[in-house]
Formats: structure tokens, sequence, C-alpha cells
């Protein structure tokens, strides 16, 4: 029991916090910016998809061949060849603001396919109904694609917040620190295998809390 | 007025050439139900489509009230689509969007109402197909025949001079199709609104259209007032619909009528004569017996009618016939 019970004595506790507050930073900024870019990249794939409303096959297919392309590389590696797109963006390759470029690229293209994905789903009679009624393809998009995409959208973000949260632990590559820097540099590489349970521990209630914030929204937001 | 003028449509699928619609003309005058009727795949669909141009067509000209629908540019068509409603098989309602906002879409995508009037105007049309009550639900937690009616009252809601309905009633039971081809009738007569709808069923046909065309392949094979289609069918798809709507088989009939003595006629009764005593009479005047082998009584639309076929012997058989003909009946000899 006393082993237990002082397993933890030697944890920095200012180390986890600081950590868990970069994670929480890297999360929030690149998961805004990756809906920012994704929902557009999406809504344009799914619109340039075969049979859907703007069908271009030359268009859809360089989208299409540059999302898979992104989606090809490890985040790892797209961490390290972002670096100098990575320097003109936000003036550093370093700590938080050094990572958020790489996180959003590999986001954003991982999230515009469960876009896409999301909108596919939306029964085709709804565009057929919107159409018959005389509306734009912009506000067949804005007033019926969206609002029945809704839910679908809603899980796409919270998948993709959590994929995020794998992502920022390899942040620390580039020195942004964080909880899965943190398990890396003192669990493994220190062996202080106390500091990576803490961690462990934090990031399983913070995708825990993710998922279940994400399905509470998509059950508000369903109307099936 | 709606009008086709050589109107066709082909889908290229794989690289080969399939119509859909052979070269088709056609007329629906203001103010009347058209019924098009067909199997699946025979082109009504198609055929609907072209009328708000949700299927392009590949050649012919198509006007509604003197105005070249073929013609139009993109945002002619967008106000000219606002002219004409459109109802679904499967209703095609937003399942994001309460009853009230459904019906509203229309005229917020119209964006010409304030939120005000549009309310209003929301309110007017959920009382018309008497969903006052329903306006805050979801179109999840309604039937099949709220859907519809929702789904009407959406289609209204811009005011429309037409209203197509692709198999509006094709997913509902009988009873709740009754009541939706019933509130289209009324719809029909008092907003005079032209309506055109497709379906597969005959039943539909008789009970609120005023003209029908009979589809096949591609092809209008059969086309005229309900009552002349119906009661005298000549092309064999429009004889094997009728057949299921009155859920008869001929040749079996035939077989049942093999051991019956005399001669078989068919008489078709229409409009008042339905409910002339005329049988009896002829029976009386010339001495013929008659039995009745199969009949029906029944309405087309407001059009009551009345089709027996009768088992007719001794007596003077060729007056009783002379008879039958002159009372404005249409005689058939089966036998």
């Amino acid at each position: 029991m006393d082993v237990l019970l002082h397993y933890f004595d030697k944890v920095d506790w200012a180390d986890i916090w600081v950590a868990t507050g970069d994670t929480m930073l890297m999360l929030s900024t690149s998961l805004l910016f990756t809906v920012l870019v994704g929902l557009p990249l999406g809504i344009l794939l799914f619109l340039f998809s075969p049979r859907q409303l703007l069908e271009q096959k030359a268009t859809y297919g360089v989208l299409a061949f540059i999302v898979n392309a992104i989606r090809s590389l490890p985040f790892i590696i797209l961490l390290i060849v972002m670096i100098p797109t990575t320097i003109f963006i936000t003036g550093t390759s370093l700590g938080v603001a050094g990572a958020i470029p790489p996180l959003v690229v590999g986001a954003s293209t991982f999230f515009a396919r469960l876009v896409e994905t999301a909108l596919r789903e939306v029964d085709r009679g709804i565009i057929e109904a919107t159409q018959a009624m005389g509306a734009t393809t912009r506000q067949i998009i804005v007033k019926a694609l969206l609002p029945e995409a809704k839910p679908g959208i809603i899980a796409a973000i919270t998948v993709t917040a959590i994929a995020l949260v794998g992502y920022t632990a390899m942040a620390g590559v580039v020195g942004a620190g964080g909880l899965g820097d943190l398990a890396i540099r003192y669990g493994y590489q220190r062996f202080q295998d106390d500091v990576m349970v803490v961690t462990v521990i934090m990031l399983i209630v913070l995708v825990q809390i993710l998922q279940t914030i994400g399905d509470k929204l998509v059950t508000h937001y369903s109307r099936k | 007025m709606i009008e086709f003028q050589n109107v066709h449509k082909t889908y290229r699928v794989d690289g080969r050439d399939i119509p859909a619609l052979h070269p088709t003309s056609l007329r629906v005058e203001n103010g009347q139900v058209f019924g098009l009727i067909g199997h699946s795949g025979a082109g009504k669909s198609t055929l609907l489509r072209l009328i708000n141009r949700l299927e392009e067509p590949s050649g012919g000209q198509i006007t509604v009230d003197g105005e070249e629908v073929t013609a139009l540019d993109a945002n002619g068509l967008r106000r000219f689509r606002q002219q004409v409603g459109m109802i679904f098989q499967h209703f095609n309602l937003l399942a994001s969007k309460t009853v009230a906002d459904n019906v509203a879409l229309p005229l917020t995508l119209a964006g010409e109402m304030s939120r005000k009037a549009i309310d209003q105007r929301v309110a007017e049309l959920l009382a018309r197909v008497g969903l006052s009550d329903h306006a805050k639900k979801y179109p999840a937690q309604l039937s099949g025949g709220q859907k519809q009616r929702v789904g009407i009252a959406r289609a209204l809601a811009t005011k429309p001079k037409i209203l197509l309905c692709d198999e509006a009633t094709s997913a509902l039971d009988p009873q709740t199709t009754a009541s939706v081809l019933q509130l289209l009738a009324e719809i029909n007569r008092e907003l005079k609104l032209t309506i055109v709808l497709i379906t597969h069923e005959m039943d539909v046909i008789r009970r609120v259209c005023d003209q029908v065309a009979v589809m096949d392949a591609g092809v209008i094979v059969e086309q005229g007032s309900v009552a002349d289609v119906f009661l005298h069918p000549k092309h064999p798809t429009t004889k094997r619909f009728v057949q299921e709507a009155d859920q008869i088989d001929e040749s079996e009939q035939r077989d049942d009528f093999a051991h019956v003595p005399g001669r078989i006629v068919r008489l078709t009764f229409q409009g008042e004569a339905t409910y002339a005593p005329l049988l009896g009479t002829v029976a009386r005047e010339t001495g013929v017996d008659y039995s009745i082998l199969a009949g029906r009584i029944d309405r087309i639309k407001d059009i009551p009618y009345g089709q027996l076929t009768l088992a007719i012997t001794g007596g003077d058989m060729e007056a009783a016939f002379a008879r039958f003909t002159a009372a404005d009946v249409h005689m058939e000899v089966l036998r």
C-alpha cells in the first residue's frame, strides 16, 4: 500500500501542468485552424467529385491527389518536411508555434475526407428537392447540406480532435512540449515510469472528455 | 399550359447511349390533373423531371405558359422553378429542420418575404394540410402520410402554378394514399393548380386524374381522358394496368364463363347512364334473359361508371343489342 501511495512522490507536478497546458494550447489552436481549412476543402472535394453538384473530374483528381499525398506521410515526417514552410508561416519551426502548421496540414486533410463522407451521407433527394425549389448551389450547401450533415461533421471534428491529441505527442521533436513529449523524455528516455503513468492517465482523461462532448453534441443535433 | 415538342432524353452510360425518352410531344392544359403511368424504367420519372429541368433534355422544346423553359439561363431557371412545386416518393424533407422550417425553406431561399410574412404563410399552409399542431416537430416524429402533407405544404409555399408529383403515394399505405390523393384533388380544385403526377398504380390515376398518358419503354403508348383510357384500354400495357387495378385476369375469367350458355357481352356505363334502369327495361321489352357474370360500379374521379359482364339468353337478342347501343352504353360482344 505504501509503495502505491508513494509511487508518485517524485513526479514534478509543475512539469505535468505545463505539459497539459501546452497540449491543450496546441490542440485547441490546431483544431480551430483544421476546421477552418478542412471544412471548405471537404466541401470542395464533395462538390467536385463524380456525379455531384459541380462535377469536375480534373479538379477533383488534383485535389484528391494532394490530399492523399499529404495523408500518406506519417506525421513525424510531415513535421520535418514542413520546417521551411512552418518558418515562413510562423517565423519559427520550434515550440508550440512551430508545431501548429504541420498539425493543421496533417489534420485538415484527414478532416476534409471525413467532411466529404459526411456530406455524401446526405440523401440525394434533399439536394434534388432544394434544386427543385430554385436554390443556388451556395444555398444548397448552406441551407440544406451543412445542416443535414451537422451531426456527421461534429462526429468528424471529434475524431479529428482525438487524432490531433496523438499528433501532438510527436510535436516534442520540434520542442513543442506537451504531455506526449513529457512521456517520451521522462518515461522512456529517463526510465521515470511514474511520469509516464501520469501523462498516460492525463491523455486518457483528455480523450474521454473529447469523445463524451462530441457524442453529446451529435445526439443533441441528431433528429433521426 | 405545359407543352413538349419532340423532347427526347438519352443517357450516356459507359460510352453507350441509352434512350430514356424517345421524341415525345405532349400537352397539359392549365388546371388539369395529368397522370403518367408506367412501370419502373418506362421513362415517366425522366419526363416529369424534364418539366423543371432537373433533367436536361437531349433535344426538343419545352414551353410552360408560352415561356420556353429549355431556353432559360441559370437565373431564369431558378425563378421558373420557384413557380413549380414538387413532391417526392420519399418526401425529401430536411431531417434537421422542424416542420415549419421545412415549409418555410422555399420562401427563405427565394428571399423575397419578411420573416413575419413567411411565418404567416407557413401557418396558413400547415392549416391547409391539417398539420397546424405539428409545426414544431421534426420530420422523424411524423407518420408517412403526415410527412407527405408537409411535402405538399412546402411545395405550395411559393404559390406555384404547377405541382409535380413523383410517385407521391407509392410509399404510403392504401388509407393514407386515399387521404393524400383527396388533398391533391382539393388543391387542384381550389387553387386551380395544374398537377402532373407519375405513378405505377392505375388506382391513383382513376381517383384524381383528368387526363392520362401510358408510358412504356420511353414512349407514350396511349393517351386520353381517364374515363376513355380506363374503360376502353387499347394498348397491351394499358390493358395490363387496368386489369391490375380491377384485380381480374381476363383469360382466367373466360375459362370461368366457358360453361355459361348464351352470348356474353360487356357493357360500360358512364355518367348518368350508370344509374338508369336499363337492364330491366331492355329485358322486358325484348324478352331476353340476362345473368350478371362480373361487374363493378365505381367512380373515375367524379364520374360514376359501371362495367358489367352479362350472359344473355333467349328473346330478341339483336334488338336488345341495338337498345344497349342506342342507350349511350358502350357494348363489347365477348362471345
